[in-house]
């Protein structure tokens, strides 16, 4: 993948999720309430970090994620933090129900991460894969639900969390992503989409690796002539109606660009708020109703139509949809 | 017809060092997998397929009557896939087209994708549900036939395994035959320092299950023990084997070091090791 190539983003070499365990282990330093969950598998989702600093405040509760889930829950109960990790289809899909009971219905202050949403897991396959994980935390009203596309959003997406009141849902990847914002004083807050590259003619709404790709078909319409606005929207919950009305209004069409399928996921979403207060011509890019297969991420990118030239096409149909 | 494959003991050993062999040779070239999970099993499954317990017909992979095996700790793959391939289910060449983009040689097993792949698994603790589903449906429809499930040590954790284990006994599944790799070691450590399991037989005998315990790198003991348990279901118990197994086995290096778990050997590493499962170093 050449995520930021063509918009010439800083590359990171670090996965993101090497990002996330970067930033745990900062939060827990910081916060002693802070406790760590994990469902045997620290190495990949790299909340294991936090493991060899603080192996009292880590709680390895193995293949077990509705267990996980409850006791997590629990300690929080008890007045700690708990981070309950683990990848985003197994927490999601295994303990759907304890994450509804014991977390979104009981409004404890929680953060579950998602490690490995998304396709871009590549070759361990469709079993392995969130897709979908979005749409199932967004059947949970209570969650805040973060979506980081770089570095320095994840560490204050990690950062933040705990001071957020209620659930919060953090999706994280197994892939590198570029840097968007720096590091130091990172523009970053909660529920606020922020306005990552300035165009009149239309707007990409995107979260996680969408918005390097959405940057990337952003300069190449540039090339075309088309200037197009492209707006991180990395909180999904609570939707930042005012921004994307704000878009709509001003550019006049919007595409939207989520790794997820699109049924229930962030497109919809938008799609609601869009046709509510500024109806435009809008496009969307993600998955349509498929399981993805094993493969490199690149060569998937590609295949289920998640690139920059795939945001391009999206934004050329909407952009002609906008003069119609 | 006959449809189960007995082969000689030096046949076996070869069939075992052959599919250890594969196993390599496709998770190198795919650049990751589970190798390590998968030479920890070869030797059950070589006692299954080849060792005259598993009914099959190979160029009849649906057929109704066949016996049932489910590869519930999915994520060994590489091992369901040379097996199936040297059981003549489809050509050897496929393999080395595992997790690669359009390739049916999934990174974990989707039911059907391809001929013999009896279920989707690779999120860990649902295969022995899926078996007793079988076996309740057999019972129905009039078949006779067995199945058997394989888990992993780790997957043991699941709480699903134990809500299956006690339906299992309930509904007195003794055509049921669950093997357990017990290679001591999940993905993160050793099983002993993350989620302890021990007393494992006991826990097995107080669910109402019949336990085997063997050496699961001896094919000939692995064999005993799945012959005994068909024996046994005329108890009606459901029926485990315990296999004590070792986590990378065949290649010392991955033996020694857990954290080859999920990890592809690259072309050095896999250099040596195809030395020694040759032997010839
Ligand atoms: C529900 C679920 N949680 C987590 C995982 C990630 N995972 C894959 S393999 C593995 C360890 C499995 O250990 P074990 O069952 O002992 O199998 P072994 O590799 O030792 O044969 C884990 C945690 C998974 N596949 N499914
Ligand atoms: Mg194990």
């Amino acid at each position: 993948m050449e995520l930021g190539k063509k918009a010439g983003l800083t590359q990171c070499n670090k996965p993101l999720r090497n990002i996330f365990g970067d930033a745990l282990l900062e939060v827990a330093r910081a916060n002693e309430r802070v406790v760590v969950l994990d469902g045997d598998l620290g190495n990949s989702t790299m909340a294991e970090y936090v493991r060899y600093e603080f192996p009292d405040r880590f709680f390895n509760l193995g293949i077990a994620e509705s267990n996980l889930v409850g006791v997590g829950a629990g300690l929080a109960g008890a007045g700690l933090y708990p981070f309950i990790t683990s990848f985003s289809s197994f927490l999601l899909c295994n303990a759907y129900d304890q994450i509804r009971l014991a977390v979104a219905m009981s409004e404890i202050d929680a953060t579950v991460i998602g490690s490995h949403g998304g396709i871009t897991l590549g070759k361990d396959g469709p079993t392995q894969m969130g897709i979908e994980d979005l749409a199932l935390i967004g059947g949970l009203p209570t969650f805040t639900i973060i979506v980081p596309c770089d570095p320095a959003s994840m560490h204050a997406a990690v950062k933040a969390a705990p001071s957020i009141k209620g659930p919060v849902f953090i999706r994280s990847s197994r892939v590198p992503m570029p840097y968007i914002y720096p590091l130091e004083d990172t523009p970053w807050e909660v529920g606020k989409a922020n306005i990552v590259r300035e165009g009149a003619d239309l707007t990409i709404i995107g979260c996680g690796m969408m918005v390097a790709a959405g940057l990337d078909a952003a300069a190449m319409l540039a090339e075309e002539g088309i200037e197009a606005r492209v707006v991180d929207l990395h909180t999904i919950r609570p939707m930042d109606k005012e921004s994307i009305v704000a878009a709509a209004k001003e550019t006049g069409a919007v595409v939207v660009a989520e790794e997820h399928l699109l049924h229930g996921g962030v497109g919809s979403n938008v799609a609601r708020v869009v046709a509510e207060s500024a109806p435009v011509p809008m496009r969307f890019v993600g998955l349509r109703d498929v399981y993805v297969e094993s493969g490199a991420p690149a060569d998937l990118v590609k295949k289920y139509n998640l690139t920059a030239d795939d945001i391009c096409t999206a934004a050329r149909e909407a952009y002609a949809a906008k003069g119609a | 017809m006959k449809d189960s494959v007995l082969l000689e003991a030096d046949q076996l050993l070869e069939t075992a060092r052959q599919l250890r062999l594969d196993i390599l040779e496709m998770t190198t070239k795919a650049g990751s997998g589970h190798p390590s999970s998968s030479w920890s099993a070869v030797e059950l499954v070589t006692a299954l397929y080849f060792g005259g317990i598993l009914r099959y017909r190979a160029n009849e992979p649906w057929w109704p009557a066949r016996d049932r095996f489910i590869m519930s700790k999915g994520h060994a793959a590489p091992l369901l896939y040379a097996a199936l391939a040297k059981a003549g289910y489809f050509p050897r060449e496929e393999l080395w087209t595992l997790r690669e983009v359009g390739s049916p040689v999934q990174g974990h097993p989707i039911q059907g994708m391809m001929p013999g792949v009896e279920a989707t698994t690779g999120s860990l603790g649902q295969g022995l549900s899926l078996g007793l589903g079988h076996v309740l449906g057999g019972r129905l429809t009039g078949q006779k036939f067995s199945v058997f499930v394989l888990l992993g040590d780790g997957e043991c954790e699941a709480g699903q395994i134990w809500e299956a284990a006690m339906a299992a006994s309930h509904y007195k599944a003794g055509n049921l035959v669950a093997m357990l790799d017990y290679n001591k070691y999940q993905e993160t450590g050793p099983i002993s320092r993350e989620i302890a399991l021990e007393p494992l037989v006991d826990k097995w005998k107080s669910f109402g299950w019949n336990v085997q315990e063997v050496n699961g790198h001896e094919i000939k003991e692995v064999i005993a023990a799945l012959t005994l348990a068909q024996q046994l279901e005329a108890t009606a118990k459901p029926q485990i084997i315990i296999a004590h197994t070792i986590k990378g086995k065949g290649v010392s290096f991955v033996e020694a070091d857990f954290t080859y778990h999920g990890r592809a050997l690259n072309a050095e590493q896999a250099a040596l090791a195809r030395e020694e499962i040759n032997g010839t170093r």
